[in-house]
């Protein structure tokens, strides 16, 4: 069903992007080449450690974020409903918290603070099931499933708070977004956790490889006997669970929880993992591609950043660096192989 | 004519049609606001510049593409055009005939982008979304318009009739405009050759490229004809805001998308018709007036808008998945 009916969203076919370690080395040298270029224009203020703790600011929750997106495009699918998941699942916990802390003592407002972390988990998982039986049973596109519970999570979120920020959290969940371990920012090692989690799950479990299965095809796979039911349920409460913790990085980070956070990360994600030669297709992409890409992108923003650009040219610039790595794959394909037949899907 | 409402009975427009009737049944007995011609007009008005957004966006999705990224296209074309027209004056046609220009541009460029660089559509136009409205911010430094020409801020009022309760009739710009997008995409869509292709190309695109259609130009066409109702719609929104906010449009894409979906145009491409849009925004917008109406906090409207889409999305799929079924075992189940 998902690659019948994803494989027509366009009006062509399209090259596969991410022609594996080629493609992975060609974003290495755009990484070492754009580190050189800003480096050399503005000397030690890039390469200095302000820069490099002010670029890692951002760059957990919209990683986060982009794995919960990874999981899903690997399948074929989309997670619209991420960031509203993160957002939910933040004013989950924000909304325990600052009713109960104020008057908890010590050992209680420790036991709080567990209490909201697992509800906003409890949550996504919710969340997760529902994208799921959606996907799954109903054989919604993923994208429409996901645009609908998008709608509705977010919706929700804007019913139960009227709008409203939630803010002030105690210190141990304000060191989610802004605390430091070794000198490292804890939501930089958290990202990096999850990366390595998410890698070895796609990587070395039969969970994982049935997912790439299923982006390949989906049909043959469910006839090779897997339950492929069971897989995409997987898929989505993973997405869910990692949304929950790029919104709990979040709420760390600012503070407060709010239902219309950080919605222009959804597009974003998407560029990043394309950038990370990840096939919105489904059936290739890597968790590696993915961190060399948020590199990329991170590098950009923090160089405008200290160049004193707008950061909205940052974003036009995301945008044409996604569209000229196309432009470059197409060319070198058609140079490589004369006949444009393979080209076209 | 008994054949014809036969037919009709069985198709989504249908259940769609019968929707609206309840909830229009329904808020007319709950209040005494809704079924007013004023209430009708402000909703129709209010709505308009959404509609003609579905009405290009419903083209894409029948040729089985998509397209993010005509929010930023509409504002884009909006600035430029108000600005043209706050220095020189170029009248209604002109303001029209820069925002139409510059939004068919946009699309052509989404068009040359999917199509050359064999980019998936989704990815191009999310890219190119971040590019136009990422320009316009940087070089309008972010700034709304406020001054705008007096006859651009005093619209259109034709036929103008004031009622009894002082309130006044009128065939203002934004339903005229709504009427027109509508008119040319169902002569595009049905009374053209082109809008058979793009029917083709939608149900299979292999074969429409096998039989020899110019893909190339086709999606030109399809892409450059949202970009063209982007420019339409922009004016319209503005003149109903009477200001020109380079951020007022960008991050509704996805909720004018729920729209046409739920009008019943499919992703997959194929299938979607004009009925079916307008049907699809009625309901949205009979919805969300409704639930003001009768008393719910706006603060819910979305939800209960989720909630609709998934039920109106999920019932689709399974109907779909049903007649396949019944199709492979030959009608044995």
């Amino acid at each position: 069903m998902t690659i019948s009916s994803a494989s027509r969203i366009g009006l062509i076919g399209i090259v596969r992007p991410g022609g594996g370690y080629v493609y992975q080395l060609g974003l290495s040298l755009l990484l070492v080449v754009l580190v050189t270029l800003f480096s050399v224009l503005l000397g030690n203020g890039f390469t200095g450690r302000a820069n490099l703790l002010s670029m890692a600011v951002q760059l957990p929750e919209l990683g986060i974020l982009a794995l919960a997106m990874l999981v899903t495009m690997l399948h074929g699918g989309i997670n619209l409903s991420a960031v509203a998941t993160a957002n939910m699942c933040a004013l989950t916990a924000a909304s325990i918290l600052t009713a109960k802390i104020p008057g908890a003592d010590g050992t209680m407002s420790v036991v709080w603070m567990v209490v909201s972390i697992a509800a906003a988990l409890a949550v996504s998982l919710l969340i997760g099931l529902l994208n799921g039986a959606i996907v799954t049973y109903a054989g919604v596109h993923p994208m429409l499933a996901t645009l609908g519970t998008m709608i509705l999570i977010r919706g929700w979120s804007l019913g139960l708070t009227h709008g409203v920020v939630i803010s002030g959290f105690p210190e141990p969940i304000r060191f989610f977004g802004s605390g430091f371990v070794f000198g490292m920012p804890f939501g930089l090692l958290l990202l990096a956790a999850c990366a390595v989690v998410v890698a070895v799950i796609l990587g070395r479990t039969p969970f994982g490889a049935a997912i790439y299965l299923i982006g390949s095809n989906e049909r043959a796979t469910e006839y090779s006997g897997v339950n492929t039911k069971k897989i995409l349920f997987g898929i989505y409460l993973l997405s869910s669970l990692l949304a929950c913790v790029a919104g709990i990085v979040m709420m760390g980070r600012f503070n407060s929880a709010n239902s219309s956070y950080g919605e222009s990360y959804i597009l974003v994600t998407v560029l990043a993992l394309v950038l990370g030669g990840t096939d919105p297709y489904g059936g290739f992409g890597t968790v590696s591609g993915l961190v060399l890409s948020l590199a990329i992108l991170q590098v950009i923003a923090s160089a405008f950043n200290q160049l004193h650009l707008s950061a909205f040219l940052t974003l036009a610039i995301w945008g044409l660096l996604v569209v000229g790595v196309s432009a470059v794959t197409v060319v070198t394909r058609r140079s490589r192989s004369s006949s444009a037949s393979d080209a076209v899907r | 004519m008994l054949k014809a409402f036969a037919r009709f009975r069985h198709s989504y427009e249908f259940w769609l049609l019968a929707g609206i009737l309840v909830v229009a049944v329904v808020l007319s007995v709950m209040t005494d606001t809704f079924l007013t011609l004023e209430n009708l007009f402000d909703l129709l008005t209010e709505n308009a510049y959404v509609g003609i957004l579905c009405a290009g966006l419903m083209v894409v999705l029948i040729s089985g593409g998509i397209d993010i990224s005509f929010t930023a296209t509409a504002s884009v074309a909006q600035y430029i055009a108000l600005t043209v027209a706050n220095a020189f004056p170029i009248g209604w046609l002109g303001v029209f005939l820069v925002a139409c220009a510059v939004g068919t541009t946009l699309g052509t460029i989404n068009a040359v982008v999917i199509y050359r660089f064999r980019m998936v559509a989704i990815i191009a136009t999310i890219a190119l979304l971040n590019v136009y409205f990422g320009l316009l911010i940087v070089f309008s430094g972010g700034s709304w318009i406020y001054k705008l020409p007096d006859w651009y801020m005093n619209g259109v009022n034709w036929f103008a009739v004031t009622g009894a309760n002082g309130y006044t009739y009128s065939l203002n710009l934004q339903i005229i405009v709504l009427i027109f997008a509508f008119g040319c995409t169902w002569l595009l869509l049905r009374r053209t050759s082109i809008g058979r292709q793009i029917y083709a190309v939608g149900g299979n695109p292999d074969a429409a490229q096998r039989i020899g259609f110019n893909m190339f130009a086709l999606s030109i066409v399809i892409y450059g004809y949202l970009g063209l109702m982007a420019g339409l719609a922009s004016i319209v929104q503005a003149q109903l805001a009477q200001t020109v906010m380079p951020n007022a449009l960008v991050g509704r894409e996805l909720d004018v998308l729920a729209a046409v979906v739920l009008g019943g145009s499919s992703l997959n491409g194929g299938s979607g018709s004009v009925l079916g849009t307008i049907l699809g925004l009625t309901l949205f917008a009979l919805m969300r007036n409704g639930l003001v109406l009768v008393g719910v906090s706006s603060y819910w409207l979305q939800a209960v808008t989720g909630i609709v889409l998934i039920a109106a999305m999920s019932i689709t799929a399974i109907q779909v998945r049903r007649a396949q079924l019944v199709r492979r075992t030959g009608g044995a189940k």
